[in-house]
């Protein structure tokens, strides 16, 4: 009897040492990762880096700072076209949560969110690029904004459907318009959620490369011009990792850090203003 | 424009439905831009559904030279040739087939281990923060990353193993595809399980205790047993994601559009060969890379549906069996 307790005790410590040895042991890869980000990429991060374009081979120096203005412009842009849509598409589902076309709505939210970026990418060239026969930063910009849309209509409905009921009541007992009553109070009120939402998408999208790659397409010179190619850090990474050269491959470590760093300040924004903004009730 | 049409029809037939409720609540008074704003709801609802349905029609549309073409021997053909314009897409179909089913199998001991870890034994403290957010952050860092990393780590280290095993040491390959293919998706299948995991009512859990259970087999009995096909949608959901993943594929898998024969060959996935492919191609080539970007579509639609339809089962039973 003793023995066959002594047994299940022991089964139970090795289960629990197993369980915890194998979560451990998956975190090696994210600090393997983050050391080889931190230590190739701080050595290459100076101003230079960030404040010249990219030189061809051979020639010293040089950086990516049309990267940089390219990832931001595409950032602004697939923004301009997504928020709108997806916070309004949110208010809809949480107002209609039991209609029909809420249900098929939501199973299409399903669908894009999960929707395989690379996809995207040829719809976009589809199209945009097609039609106009030039690789642009528009194209990249309805690329990336397809991919937001999804978490942003799911962050704003699961927000406003955490609204109390009798906030509305109340709006609505004062003889508020209805849609007065949405646009005033509820969504005032949800907004740190639907902030949050906002950022992890742009988290999201911002280390994408596969829709861009024909899209957006990438360009060696500044661009501003809307309908050319234009460049960004996550395809700079992949442009300067596929090539054969050690000096490129250092600039591939330092775009990764900019990148990194950039992508984990939205994550840490978005938690600051979840937190932060948070309505208590 | 039939199809704008149906949309205001849909449209006027709801927002009268949206008066009545209206007239119950608060007010009866229905002026023009309470109208407007319904619409305009409404719009935005049905652009979804609309731009999901023009995403699957611009696909087939733009692949019907290449189902034309090949139709359903586009499945089983062996050969990828651009110069005798000879398309079949099995090579792919085995490169996807092979490395996320591979990582997919190395991702669920590790995200199970962290399911029951954050779920189970230390679901609140110092350790766990430190655990959760590792995850959060690696499953925040770029696909582009990975593979940049996957090359400089991943593949000398195959490449050692590879030449120990004396096989030809490409270090890229499906091996190391479906290593940095499980490294990505251990954080987004074990998030669910986790959340399952802790939707397993205490109760149950303490009924088993109170027998004299121990923690291992509370685990297994009840709360795997309870939380399995939340699990399982999770690992479905992170097998998707594996399917349609690109970028770090694409740098890792060497770009060979052969069937492999062994599991260090270099391959292609169906997502890496249209990142490796589509930028160059035209005509015909161009149809039929398309064509396998509407598998790849279809594929991960039904996986995700699946997935999701069996989590928000899980979900609403355990709700049930709370109240």
């Amino acid at each position: 009897m003793k023995d066959h307790t002594t047994a299940r005790m022991i089964k139970d410590k090795v289960f629990r040492a197993t369980v915890i040895l194998l979560a451990c042991f998956s975190m090696l890869p994210l600090l393997l990762i983050l050391y080889f980000i931190t230590r190739n990429g701080i050595a290459v991060i100076n101003w230079e880096f960030l404040s010249q374009l990219p030189r061809p081979i051979g020639e010293d120096g040089g950086g990516v700072f049309n990267a940089i203005v390219g990832t931001a412009i595409l950032i602004i842009l697939s923004s301009i076209l997504s928020i709108p849509f997806g916070i309004t598409t949110g208010i809809y589902l949480s107002e209609k949560s039991d209609g029909k076309i809420a249900h098929i709505v939501r199973l299409c939210v399903v669908v894009l969110q999960g929707t395989p970026s690379i996809v995207i990418g040829i719809v976009a060239y589809l199209w945009v690029v097609a039609p106009f026969h030039s690789f642009s930063a528009i194209s990249g910009g309805v690329a990336l904004s397809i991919m937001m849309l999804p978490v942003i209509i799911k962050a704003t409905e699961e927000t406003l459907k955490l609204m109390p009921y009798h906030l509305k009541e109340a709006s609505l007992a004062l003889g508020v318009p209805y849609h007065k009553t949405i646009l005033k109070v509820i969504l005032p009120t949800g907004i740190n959620g639907i902030l949050t939402g906002i950022l992890l998408s742009l988290a999201r999208i911002t280390g994408e490369t596969a829709p861009l790659l024909f899209t957006a397409f990438g360009n060696q010179f500044m661009n501003w011009n809307l309908f050319k190619p234009i460049d960004s850090l996550p395809y700079r990474i992949f442009y300067y990792a596929m090539s054969p050269y050690p000096e490129w491959h250092a600039f591939a470590w330092g775009a990764s850090f900019m990148l990194v760093a950039v992508v984990l300040g939205f994550n840490l924004i978005a938690r600051g203003v979840a937190a932060k903004w948070k309505v208590q009730f | 424009m039939t199809e704008m049409c149906s949309v205001n029809g849909i449209g006027m037939q709801d927002i009268n439905e949206k008066t009545e409720t209206a007239d119950m609540t608060a007010k009866n008074t229905m002026d023009k831009s309470e109208q407007r704003f319904g619409k305009v709801l409404l719009l935005a609802a049905v652009f979804v559904v609309v731009l999901l349905l023009a995403i699957l029609a611009t696909l087939v549309a733009a692949s019907i030279p290449a189902i034309k073409a090949f139709g359903l021997t586009f499945f089983w053909g062996t050969t990828w040739d651009a110069a005798a314009e000879k398309f079949g897409a099995l090579p792919f179909l085995a490169g996807t087939l092979i490395t996320s089913f591979l990582a997919t199998l190395i991702c669920i001991p590790f995200s199970i281990a962290i399911s029951i870890f954050l779920g189970e034994y230390f679901k609140e403290g110092v350790f766990s923060a430190f655990l959760r957010s590792s995850v959060e952050v690696l499953a925040g860092i770029p696909s582009v990353i990975y593979g940049l990393w996957g090359l400089f780590l991943l593949m000398p280290i195959m490449r050692a193993i590879e030449m120990y095993l004396g096989v030809t040491p490409h270090g890229v390959g499906l091996l190391t595809s479906a290593l940095i293919l499980a490294i990505m998706i251990i954080p987004f299948s074990a998030s669910i399980g986790r959340e399952v995991i802790t939707l397993v009512p205490g109760d149950l859990k303490e009924a088993a205790f109170s027998l004299g259970a121990t923690r291992f087999e509370v685990i297994r009995n009840v709360i795997i047993p309870y939380a399995r096909s939340g699990i399982i949608a999770g690992i479905l959901l992170s097998l998707g994601r594996a399917i349609g993943e690109t970028m770090a594929v694409t740098m890792l898998i060497g770009n060979s559009n052969f069937i492999p024969t062994g599991i260090f060959d270099p391959s292609n996935t169906m997502a890496s060969v249209i990142a490796n492919e589509f930028a160059e191609a035209t005509g015909i080539t161009a149809a039929s890379l398309i064509y396998v970007a509407l598998v790849l579509f279809l594929v991960t639609t039904v996986v995700n549906i699946v997935g999701t339809y069996v989590i928000k089962k899980v979900a609403l039973e355990a709700s049930k069996e709370v109240t």
